[in-house]
């Protein structure tokens, strides 16, 4: 297994045409007594079972005898009472041992993760079309869908909120408006040179996790339950089934081995699956699985919010920005959900990378009659930077400069270094350093002239370049979230086994953790034995999510294992008479001096002695204060960088377009796995990608998605990415004392993608120099025909 | 007749009768052999999660196709060997250990290059680039990389590591191929019965047994491919207690070519039909080429793309654009139908209780013709048409100019049915090739031939601009222009980028 699992000499980008290269550039360079796991490009932990079919997702696991299959009940209207509902003909269908509704809840019948506006089963009202109303247990999951389609439901409709303008005019809202800023805008817009007013809109984007939502509930002695749960927080999970059966937490666990993908959506999301699972398992006394089909999943799981964005700008002739007062109306959908986090973060990335003299950031949490918008990957950081981006465009197509030089002359800078909510950029140079190292490696300049000479030859097909940067804040802005807790237990054989609250979601987090643990006890990683995620072994865990999986669980692991190793290598000192500091642990051996012996003996020895090889770590991110009210603090830890440069074809006559080059300098710190992060930070960027081009999530008057499936929401596939993609690692080493100073990686990628929707804005920006783009996001083939259409081409 | 049917799994013939015939063959797998390596992503063909190769003899020969189980019917893999992503590791079969060795190249080159984040995707993937590495004649380039994956959606990597260790593994140095099994003994003239006759899966051996069964339950439902016919099993939930499986039926697959008119039977795959169509006019091979996936283009057919009478479907209005036929056969009687008649209204054609589509029949387009079709959808690759145009010209010369003899336009995506753009051909006919005028009036005639639809692939007046602007590009580009300064794909090989005939 050693051998597969050396990182060193794996090349990359073969199918680009351009030489391989080493993967690990970009890690820490090694020898002496340098790290030897970390900074390491292995493979993610179950690589070798992923192309084997041999890994298990929840669905794969072995049913226990008489397993029972649910299927759920939906809303056949988007808003209003509930009249009737006759579940005789469900009770009827074949196969089908009980029908489960809102009644038979022991405990509180409410899912919401803080504000209790969210029902398991619909009991009086629905408030979005396809809304859980009732649940079929039956003998197989097919019987059980047949007989979910039978319920004969009468609804007193009403006209549901959709869009913006419907919430606007009903003003409905989740939770209450929040603005801050800095300075007195509304003089600074006066005062400046130039003034312009914008409007964006953009959409959703669902998660499309390749597996959908699942949750198996297995009841046990005295009122206990075990869920396995396709989740993101399994604690969440604990308390949610734990309220709703009414029992204590301890009667519950919830354990999750790995995810097929989740990226936000099984954060809040996945409790409603698993709780209903509980339920039915807890009516029947059966164990109970839940599988929710991908159309159901479509229309019963939120997605990221969809936003219309109204803003104002003052700026300079040479496109300066003094004043920027923007207004983030959200649709969040029938209930709050993650709606203050998300929301707030947008805010918090209003400025993306650009300093911003005088702002006033302000926000709306709309309710729409919409499944209830959630955490999607960047977590409402994307939309905020979008606006500016499409900001920043406009100025430099009205100031006529290039729209790098319009981003350049905005950038943070030393003295220029305050964000809106007052935090300090510590890192200035870092991101000047990423734009204009991109700037060269990319040949901005040459193909900027080379695509305007294509462009001046007039024609249907247009070419656009955009270089766009990203900073995104790193921690949970909920202060407390930010804490982890880790297990470790060191076998006599001299075997690891390793537990933390983070979960496995194709992240790689798992494999990272278990890096940083083979690297404090110096033994391979195929002794170091990754165990399932679960909540009695490490208790009240924050989601995976925010980025911050492997910055929080690495250091709690790190504390746990540095802990035991602590232990034995006072053994070890005693052993040998020498100072425990003189002790190291390397390659598998523990040795002081000329005095050595194997980890594994040590750990026998250590046993012998009476010592604990088991311990437990827990880590909590220092230096953080957010005061929301007062709109006060340092609400991050520290922010990572990057920046992408993308070009794009466009047929300005249907408004097809592919993007033709991408190249990506990003900083993830001194990388704990190279191949990972690379991986993280394409994968992300396509995903941004999608959200920005053919993702189009579109809803009919009534408040039913049209878009439910694969057929008609389109992501990207193989043949969107470009061929020529080129991601560099920003060599750096991060600045605050984070998990072997590394960064994390798992969002800001996403936002990536805006070079992707500015490069399509700048081909068309060449049908009539001079005037904004008007386009929306996502930049469909029609959105962009319509924004051709509007500059005079298209035709 | 046979009462079972018979596949080859893991080296065994195994036989199965009981079973319901709308059973898909992933629930198959997963449920009843516990084969749960192949995975669920959506039950409806799109993101190829659940990838498996059937291999089986054709007219004796290998084939290897990567199909979709999820929306294929147990039954349709009849007389074929079932390999899915546990049987891949060693040619003999034993399952590679933890460690790694005993992988297949393919799997092999997904670790080494970081192919896989969740994982998810990973064995619909590595069935698809297994179905490559069988396949390819040579080494593959990215474009047909991107091919091969189109219907394989991974939401974690973005792809560039998976066309990395595809290339990888389906470079200059190839593994051989994986020996084949041996294939249930062939009974080519049995049919195939198993069930009873109120609930049954069929697969007659010839076409008079089709007539014949297919009289005797005008109410079964015909599958070829299945590729749209799954889907009501799997998403509109409807119970098809009756089904006639075309894909055993002798000769209903056939091609003919006389030189003038290529015959293409019903049941012929998309993939088999590729390269004939190619042949007409490269357009339909890049039409073809985006015609859903791989997995799709193996299992989908000629005929079931033509009866399903889909107002999207992308065969029609090629075929109504060439003046095609559409052959019908009830009983012994066999008639035919020109292609634009066939489509009488939405999801209403003229085929009558117990009639199947036995064969379409398409003329090749003459030396004095110019084709041109286009394919425009929210993504490029495996994505039903917003709008699909096809444009047949006759050239020819009057007065020392190019003129356009007569022209025949259809469309899908703009109405009910695919559709000829009558008003538009009419402003055409006759018309100096270069003639501006003529072109304002057929493009503004386009607005008199249809009043397309708003529904989630595209708005109404998006339609109505595309449809005019690509009859523009046709005409631009049939007057001379260049499909580098025309196209962002699929551009046309330069000696048939000007029109053809002069
Ligand atoms: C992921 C995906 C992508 C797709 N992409 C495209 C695309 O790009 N373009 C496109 O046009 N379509 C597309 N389709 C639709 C479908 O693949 C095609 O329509 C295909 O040609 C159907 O052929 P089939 O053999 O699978 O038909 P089936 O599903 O087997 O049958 C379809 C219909 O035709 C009837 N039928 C079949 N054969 C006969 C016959 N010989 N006589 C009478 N009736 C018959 C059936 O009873 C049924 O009503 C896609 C489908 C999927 C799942
Ligand atoms: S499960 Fe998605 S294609 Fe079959
Ligand atoms: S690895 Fe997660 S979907 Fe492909």
């Amino acid at each position: 297994m050693a051998a597969d699992l050396q990182g060193d000499g794996l090349t990359r980008a073969e199918g680009s045409g351009r030489p391989p290269h080493p993967v690990d550039r970009g890690a820490v360079p090694r020898g002496g007594d340098g790290p030897v796991h970390v900074h390491r490009a292995y493979p993610h932990d179950s690589a070798h079972l992923h192309v084997q079919g041999a890994a298990s997702y929840l669905d794969d696991l072995l049913e226990p005898e008489g397993t029972l299959h649910l299927a759920v009940g939906m809303s056949p209207a988007a808003r209003g009472r509930i009249a009737a509902m006759d579940l005789a003909p469900v009770r009827a269908a074949p196969g089908v041992v009980r029908v489960v509704t809102a009644g038979d809840i022991p405990g509180r019948n409410d899912i919401s993760p803080a504000l209790g506006d969210e029902t398991l089963l619909a009991d009086t009202h629905v408030a979005f079309h396809g809304q859980a109303m009732f649940l079929v247990a039956a003998t197989t999951r097919d019987a059980a869908r047949r007989a979910a389609r039978l319920g004969r439901i009468e609804i007193e409709a009403q006209e549901p909120s959709v869009t913006v303008e419907d919430a606007e005019r009903r003003d409905e809202r989740v939770l209450p408006d929040y603005a801050f800023g800095r300075g007195d805008v509304a003089t600074a817009l006066k005062a400046a040179p130039r003034m312009l007013e914008g409007r964006l809109r953009i959409g959703g984007q669902e998660h499309f996790y390749l597996e959908g939502q699942a949750a198996l509930a297995i009841p046990g002695e005295d009122g206990a339950i075990l869920v396995h749960s396709s989740t993101q927080h399994p604690t969440e999970v604990q308390h949610v089934v734990a309220r709703i059966l009414n029992v204590p937490d301890a009667l519950v666990t919830c354990e999750v081995r790995r995810m097929g993908g989740a990226f936000g959506g099984k954060e809040s999301q996945a409790t409603q699956w698993a709780a209903l699972a509980a339920l039915a398992a807890r009516v029947t006394g059966r164990p109970c699985k839940l599988r929710l089909d991908r159309d159901d999943d479509f229309a019963l799981t939120g997605k990221r919010h969809d936003f219309r964005v109204d803003y104002r700008l003052g700026f300079d002739a040479d496109g300066r920005v003094s004043a920027y007062d923007v207004d983030f109306l959200a649709c969040c959908g029938h209930s709050a959900d993650l709606s203050q986090g998300v929301v707030d973060r947008t805010m918090f990335h209003a400025d993306n990378a650009y300093f911003l003299p005088a702002a006033r950031v302000a926000s709306r949490r709309l309710k729409t009659n919409t499944v209830s918008n959630t955490a999607f990957r960047g977590f409402g950081g994307p939309q905020g930077m979008l606006a500016i981006e499409k900001a920043m465009d406009d100025v430099a197509r009205l100031t006529g400069r290039d729209p790098l030089d319009v981003r350049l002359a905005n950038l943070y800078a030393p003295g220029r270094d305050e964000t809106p909510f007052g935090m300090k950029v510590e890192e200035t140079d870092t991101l000047r350093a990423i734009m204009e190292g991109l700037e060269r490696s990319s040949g901005y300049r040459e193909r900027r002239a080379q695509v305007d000479a294509f462009n001046a030859g007039g024609g249907w097909l247009r070419r656009g370049l955009a270089l766009t940067p990203v900073k995104f804040g790193i921690s949970f802005t909920l202060t407390h979230l930010n804490q982890a807790g880790a297990l470790v237990h060191v076998y006599t054989d001299g075997s690891v086994q390793l537990n933390h609250g983070g979960t496995e979601m194709g992240q790689g987090l798992y494999r990272k953790v278990a890096q940083v643990v083979a690297e404090e006890f110096g033994i391979g990683l195929e002794r170091v034995r990754i165990t399932a995620t679960t909540t009695d072994k490490v208790p009240n865990t924050s989601p995976t999510a925010a980025s911050a999986g492997s910055d929080l669980n690495g250091m709690a692991a790190k504390v746990a294992a540095s802990t035991i190793r602590a232990r034995m290598a006072g053994i070890a000192a005693a052993l040998w008479g020498v100072d425990e500091e003189a002790v190291r642990f390397r390659d598998g051996m523990v040795a002081a001096g000329a005095e050595s012996m194997t980890f594994a003996d040590l750990a026998r020895a250590c046993h012998q002695q009476r010592v604990h090889l088991s311990a437990t770590g827990f880590y909590r991110t220092p230096n953080i204060t957010w005061d929301r009210a007062s709109a006060t603090g340092r609400p991050f830890f520290y922010f990572a960088y990057g920046a992408a440069c993308a070009e794009v074809l466009v047929d300005t006559l249907t408004g097809e377009n592919r993007v033709t080059r991408v190249d990506i300098l990003h900083d993830v710190g001194a990388s704990l796995n190279p191949a990972i992060d690379i991986g993280q930070i394409e994968g992300g960027f396509v995903q941004g990608m999608g959200w920005l081009t053919t993702e189009e999530l579109v809803y009919a008057p009534d408040g039913r998605l049209l878009t439910h499936a694969p057929a008609t929401y389109k992501i990207p596939v193989s043949s969107d990415v470009p061929a020529d993609f080129r991601v560099e690692l920003f060599p750096n080493s991060a600045r605050q004392d984070t998990i072997y100073r590394s960064k994390a990686v798992g969002e800001p990628p996403v936002m990536l993608a805006n070079s992707v929707f500015c490069a399509i804005a700048d081909a068309l920006a060449s049908l009539d120099p001079g005037r904004p783009v008007p386009l929306d996001a996502p930049a469909t083939p029609e959105a962009i025909l319509n924004a051709a259409l509007a500059l005079g081409g298209g035709r | 007749m046979r009462d079972v049917i018979r596949f080859v799994r893991r080296g065994q013939v195994v036989e199965v009768s009981d079973f319901h015939p709308r059973t898909t063959l992933l629930d198959w797998l997963r449920l009843t052999d516990r084969a749960t390596g192949t995975k669920e992503g959506c039950a409806e063909g799109d993101c190829g999660a659940c990838t498996i190769v059937l291999r089986r003899l054709r007219n004796g020969a290998p084939v290897v196709e990567p199909v979709n189980s999820c929306i294929l019917f147990l039954g349709q893999a009849d007389g074929a060997e079932i390999l899915t992503v546990e049987d891949l590791g060693d040619p003999d079969g034993r399952p590679a250990g933890a460690s790694g060795e005993g992988l297949h190249p393919v799997q092999r080159a997904m670790v080494d290059m970081h192919g896989s984040q969740c994982g998810f995707c990973t064995p619909g993937i590595v069935m698809s680039l297994f179905a490559l590495h069988e396949t390819a004649p040579g080494p593959v380039d990215r474009r047909a990389i991107d091919d091969a994956l189109a219907g394989n959606l991974c939401r974690c990597t973005g792809y560039r590591p998976i066309a990395d260790a595809a290339a990888r593994a389906c470079g200059p140095e190839r593994a051989p191929p994986r020996p084949l099994p041996t294939f249930p003994e062939a009974d080519p003239e049995r049919d195939v019965f198993v069930g009873s006759d109120e609930t049954f899966f069929a697969a007659p051996a010839s076409e008079a047994s089709l007539a014949a069964l297919y009289a005797r339950h005008p109410d079964a439902v015909l599958v070829s491919g299945a590729t749209d016919v799954g889907l009501w099993a799997t998403k509109a939930l409807r119970d098809l207690p009756k089904i006639i499986w075309l894909g055993r039926v002798a000769g209903l697959d056939a091609v003919e070519d006389d030189g003038a008119t290529l015959t293409l039977g019903a049941t012929l795959t998309h993939a088999r039909a590729l390269p004939l169509l190619a042949g007409l006019d490269p357009d339909i091979g890049e039409l073809l080429r985006r015609f859903g996936s791989v997995q799709v283009r193996a299992s989908g057919t000629v005929g079931g793309n033509i009866a399903n009478g889909s107002p999207i479907g992308d065969l029609a209005p090629v075929m109504i654009a060439l003046g095609a036929e559409v052959e019908l056969r009830r009983g012994d009687e066999v008639r035919r139908v020109p292609m634009e008649d066939f489509f009488i209204a939405y999801r209403k054609q003229d085929r009558r209780p117990s009639e199947f589509v036995r064969a379409v029949r398409v003329r090749r387009p003459g030396r004095d013709a110019a084709f041109r079709c286009f394919k425009v959808s929210k993504r490029f690759d495996e994505d039903i048409s917003a709008v699909m145009g096809a444009f047949h010209f006759v050239l020819g010369e009057a007065g020392g100019e190019r003129v356009i003899r007569s022209a025949r336009i259809a469309y899908g995506g703009m109405a009910g049915i695919p559709k000829r753009a009558a008003l538009a051909e009419a402003a055409l006919a006759g018309a100096p090739l270069s003639s501006r005028k003529a072109w304002d009036l057929a493009l503004d005639a386009i607005a008199g031939d249809f009043s397309p639809m708003s529904d989630q692939r595209a708005n109404a007046a998006y339609r109505g601009h595309v449809a005019r602007n690509l009859l523009l590009k046709a005409l631009t580009e049939v007057a001379g222009a260049s499909t580098d300064r025309t196209r962002i794909v699929g551009r046309r090989p330069p000696e048939l980028e000007a029109a053809h005939g002069r």
